[in-house]
C-alpha cells in the first residue's frame, strides 16, 4: 500500500535523473562481507534502497541425490523476495519470476567458480531480497559474489553486476525502480572483470543495436568499478583479522599488494 | 560454532549432552548466562522503510530475525463482517541454517508462525473491530511475515519480539469507501493497538528449566514452553512443545515465573526501539 506515482519526467531538462543522479551514475552502495554467522559466507548489498542478503552453504552434500553432478558441484542459487519487499504484498510461495531469477543468478555466478573442484557436492546460495527497489537481480550477484568469496569458494574473480536501461530516451545505468517501471528497456547484465566477458545478459524494452552495444560498454565500466567496491569490502571483512583472531592496528596500504595475490584474479585467468 | 563438535545435522554427541547437563548441575550454562537470563538483546525498527507498512530486525544473540507488515485491503471472512484480518505467518528459509532444508513449509516452520500469530491474535494486540472500513465489504488486512536470517536457537521469542516492533511501528494510509471506489483519505493511520504480549520462551532440561535457550540446548531439551505475556501480566497464550518430554505442576509454575520476569525486561526494550524512530 505504498503509493507509487508515475514521475512526470525521468530525465529532467538539466539532464539529471528522477533521484538527482547523472545517467552514468550508480545509487550509493554498500557492501558487508560476513553478515550471518551460521552460514559458511555472507554478504549484504544496499543500493539506494535495494537492501538484500546473501548467505552461502557449502561445499556440503547435496540432497536430493539425484541432483549431484559427478564431475563438479552443484550450484544451487535460490532468489526469495521477503513478502513486504514489494509495495503489494508478494505471496510468500516462490514465484515463477523468482525462479527464472534464482537460474539466471546461477548461469552468471557459475563461470566464475572452480566447481569441479567438489564433484557432486552442493554449493548454496541463499538470497533473500529485504526491500527491493530496482535491480534486485544484478544487486543480488553483486553480494551472491561476496558471499561465495567469504565461504571460502574457489573462484578465478568477482562477479561485478549492474543494469543499465533507457529512460527518455537517455542511456542510465543502474535503474531505480520507477526508471525501471516507467522507462523504455532494462539491460541487466554481469561481466568477469579480468576479460570482461558478460556472464549475465538480459534485455527488455526497445534499444537500436548501437545503443545496446553503447548500454552493454556502459555496464561494463560500471561493473568495474563495483568490481572495486567488492574488493574494498571483502579486504574490510578480513584486512582486520590477525591469526589469533584479535583486532590488530593495520595500516590498510600495507594490504594492497597482498590481497590482490590472494584474491588470485589475475593469475588464474591466465590458466584458463 | 567452535565450542563442541559439528552440529550440521540435527544430532548431537553423548559427550556434548552429558557436558550440557552437567554444567547445568553445576548451575552454569554454555555462554555464561544465568538460567533465567535472555542473550543480549538487539532491536532496529523500519528496516524496511521504503516498501513495508512496518518493520523490525531483531538480534538475539546469535540469531536474528526480519519481519515486515503489510497492509492491505480486502472483504472481512463472512463470520465476521466487522472485523479486520490479522495475519502472522513466518518461514524456516535455509539462509538461517544448514539445518533448515529448502522445500514447502514443515511442521516446525508452521508451529513457529502459528505460535506467534497466536501471541498476536489472543492478547487483541490489534483492535480487529477497529480494522474495519465498511461493514461486510472492505476491511484491513494487516500481515505481518517473519523471515529469520541467523538461527542459534528460540526463533519463536526473536520472532514474537520483531513482530511486536513491527506492528508496533506500523504507519498505513487511511482508506475510505466511496460510490463503491477505494479512495486514500490522505491520513496516515496507526495500528489500533490495545494490547503487548510477548512470547517467552523456557526449556527444561532434566530437572532443570532455563529461559532462551541456544541451538545446542534446544538439540538436548526434554521439552519447551512458550509463554506470551501482555502488559497487565495475564498469560495469553501457552504452548508447549519441541519435544515429548512432560512436566511436573510446579516445574511449569516455575516457568510461568522466570517469564514474568523476563517479560518487564524485554517489554522495555519494546518501547525502547519503538521511541527510538519516533
Amino acid at each position: 500500500m505504498s503509493p507509487e506515482t508515475k514521475p512526470d519526467f525521468l530525465i529532467s531538462p538539466e539532464g539529471l535523473r528522477v533521484d538527482g543522479r547523472r545517467p552514468d551514475e550508480l545509487r550509493p552502495v554498500e557492501l558487508k562481507v560476513g553478515v550471518l554467522k551460521q552460514a559458511d559466507g555472507s554478504a549484504s548489498i544496499r543500493q539506494g534502497k535495494t537492501y538484500i542478503i546473501a548467505g552461502v552453504y557449502g561445499p556440503r552434500e547435496l540432497h536430493p541425490r539425484h541432483l549431484a553432478l559427478n564431475d563438479r558441484a552443484f550450484l544451487r542459487v535460490v532468489y526469495r523476495m521477503a513478502t513486504f519487499s514489494v509495495p503489494d504484498r508478494k505471496r510468500p510461495a516462490p514465484s515463477r519470476r523468482e525462479k527464472e531469477i534464482s537460474m539466471v543468478i546461477a548461469n552468471a555466478l557459475s563461470p566464475a567458480l572452480f566447481l569441479e573442484e567438489f564433484p557432486r557436492a552442493v554449493v548454496d546460495v541463499f538470497i533473500q531480497v529485504i526491500q527491493a527497489d530496482g535491480g534486485t537481480r544484478c544487486a543480488s550477484i553483486n553480494a551472491a559474489s561476496l558471499a561465495l568469496a567469504d565461504a571460502g569458494i574457489p573462484m578465478r574473480s568477482l562477479v561485478p553486476s549492474v543494469a543499465v536501461g533507457k529512460a527518455d530516451g537517455v542511456l542510465v545505468v543502474d535503474l531505480g525502480d520507477e526508471e525501471d517501471k516507467y522507462g523504455e528497456g532494462d539491460v541487466p547484465m554481469a561481466i568477469l572483470p579480468p576479460t570482461e566477458e558478460i556472464t549475465l545478459l538480459q534485455q527488455d524494452g526497445f534499444f537500436t543495436r548501437d545503443e545496446l552495444l553503447e548500454a552493454m560498454q556502459m555496464g561494463i565500466s560500471s561493473c568495474k568499478y563495483l568490481h572495486e567496491l567488492q574488493k574494498e569490502a571483502l579486504k574490510k571483512a578480513y584486512v582486520k583479522k590477525t591469526p589469533d583472531g584479535e583486532e590488530g592496528d593495520v595500516d590498510e596500504d600495507e594490504f594492497d599488494d597482498d590481497l590482490e595475490t590472494d584474491l588470485g584474479e589475475s593469475d588464474m585467468m591466465e590458466d584458463e | 560454532m567452535s565450542k563442541m563438535g559439528d552440529f550440521s545435522s540435527q544430532t548431537i554427541s553423548h559427550i556434548d549432552r552429558e557436558f550440557i547437563a552437567e554444567l547445568l548441575g553445576k548451575g552454569e550454562r554454555l555462554d555464561g548466562r544465568a538460567f533465567n537470563e535472555y542473550r543480549d538483546i538487539q532491536i532496529e525498527a523500519n528496516v524496511v522503510p521504503a516498501k513495508a507498512e512496518g518493520s523490525a530486525m531483531v538480534q538475539l544473540g546469535d540469531t536474528s530475525v526480519v519481519a515486515g507488515v503489510k497492509v492491505l485491503v480486502g472483504e472481512p471472512y463472512p463470520d465476521s463482517p466487522d472485523e479486520g484480518v490479522i495475519m502472522v505467518t513466518a518461514e524456516m528459509s535455509p539462509i538461517a541454517s544448514p539445518l533448515f532444508e529448502l522445500g514447502p513449509p514443515k511442521e516446525d516452520a508452521i508451529e513457529l508462525a502459528r505460535i506467534v500469530d497466536r501471541g498476536v491474535r489472543e492478547s487483541q494486540m490489534v483492535d480487529a473491530k477497529a480494522l474495519c472500513i465498511e461493514e461486510g465489504k472492505k476491511v484491513y488486512m494487516v500481515f505481518a511475515d517473519v523471515y529469520p536470517l541467523e538461527y542459534d536457537g528460540n526463533l519463536i521469542d526473536a520472532s514474537s519480539i520483531a513482530v511486536n516492533v513491527a506492528l508496533l511501528t506500523t504507519k498505513f494510509p487511511e482508506m475510505k469507501l466511496e460510490e463503491k471506489e477505494l479512495i486514500a483519505t490522505g491520513e496516515i493511520k496507526s495500528l489500533p493497538v490495545t494490547n503487548i504480549a510477548v512470547e517467552h520462551t523456557v526449556v527444561k532440561i532434566g530437572k532443570h528449566l532455563i529461559l532462551d535457550p541456544v541451538l545446542k540446548e534446544e538439540f538436548v531439551q526434554d521439552c519447551r514452553l512458550t509463554m506470551a505475556i501482555d502488559e497487565k501480566d495475564n498469560f495469553t497464550a501457552l504452548q508447549k512443545g519441541g519435544g515429548t518430554g512432560a512436566m511436573s505442576l510446579s516445574l511449569i509454575e516455575e516457568a510461568m515465573d522466570m517469564a514474568l520476569d523476563a517479560g518487564k525486561i524485554i517489554r522495555e526494550k519494546i518501547d525502547a526501539s519503538v521511541k527510538a524512530i519516533k
